[in-house]
């Protein structure tokens, strides 16, 4: 029997990008991009243990262009997941439902984490002396 | 054709009372990882080009070997639970939905005890 083309009703695609649906979404990927990122705190710590020069080799790549800008994501991933799920949790416990609330607990949740990314490699930097 | 109520069918499919425990878990461990990830991230900053030495040092206290392994923890704990989800959403054949799953578990469950070994091994040579 030959498989027919039927047509669909229309999914996500005809829905106007909303900051609560983009939020939505970035929270998941932002999850499993930190499981993903994990690798780079298990490689950190097992090279710690493993002596002198693997943890060198580990904290030459982390602090390469290219490993600082995977850290940059990194950090950022994680405090947005993490001020999304402080979110989440408000609204487990019943709170902050309303549209208003909801648009600006988003755009709050985003500028919280951008700003705690960035005093957090402002510092880092600061601590290497610049 | 079974012979059987609805309850008695809902009851024999329920939940064995444990509907709510996955749900409830990522929550306890989402609370957990608050106050951890946030220490993470600052003591993180603070040892920027930090040497070997010094980061022994660091992982080597009792207090932050402590937070470390309840980071570790929590983190792979909540990761395992968070993709169960993203695979039980998007991962249509049943059985490749429960490979990925196992297959995650095991390897976040070595991942977690290769950090605490490493943590444990840092602690008692310092």
């Amino acid at each position: 029997m030959v498989a027919r083309e039927r047509p669909l009703s229309p999914h996500l695609q005809v829905y106007r990008p909303q900051i609560t649906s983009v939020l939505s979404i970035v929270h998941r990927l932002t999850g499993v991009a930190l499981c993903v990122g994990t690798l780079l705190l298990v490689w950190w710590l097992v090279a710690a243990a493993a002596g002198p020069d693997a943890f060198e080799a580990a904290q030459g790549f982390i602090g390469s262009i290219f490993g600082r800008l995977i850290l940059f994501g990194w950090s950022w991933a994680l405090l947005y997941h993490l001020c999304n799920g402080v979110r989440h949790l408000v609204w487990d416990a019943g709170y902050g439902f309303e549209l208003d609330t909801l648009t600006r607990s988003g755009w709050l949740t985003l500028v919280v984490s951008i700003g705690l990314t960035l005093i957090a490699w402002i510092a880092g930097y600061a601590m290497m002396g610049g | 054709m079974a012979v059987r109520t609805p309850i008695g069918r809902a009851r024999g499919l329920g939940s064995a009372k444990e509907g709510t425990h996955h749900w409830w878990m990522q929550r306890v461990t989402a609370i957990a990882l608050v106050p951890l990830a946030l220490w993470f991230v600052a003591s993180v900053a603070s040892m920027a080009g930090a040497d070997y030495v010094a980061m022994r040092a660091w992982a080597g206290q009792p207090i932050t070997a402590t937070l470390l392994i309840s980071l570790i923890v929590a983190t792979f704990y909540h990761a395992a639970l968070g993709m169960q989800v993203v695979y039980e959403d998007y991962v249509h054949p049943h059985w490749v939905k429960v490979v990925f799953d196992i297959a995650t578990k095991l390897v976040f469950f070595a991942f977690a005890v290769a950090c605490i070994f490493s943590i444990l091994k840092l602690a008692f040579a310092a």
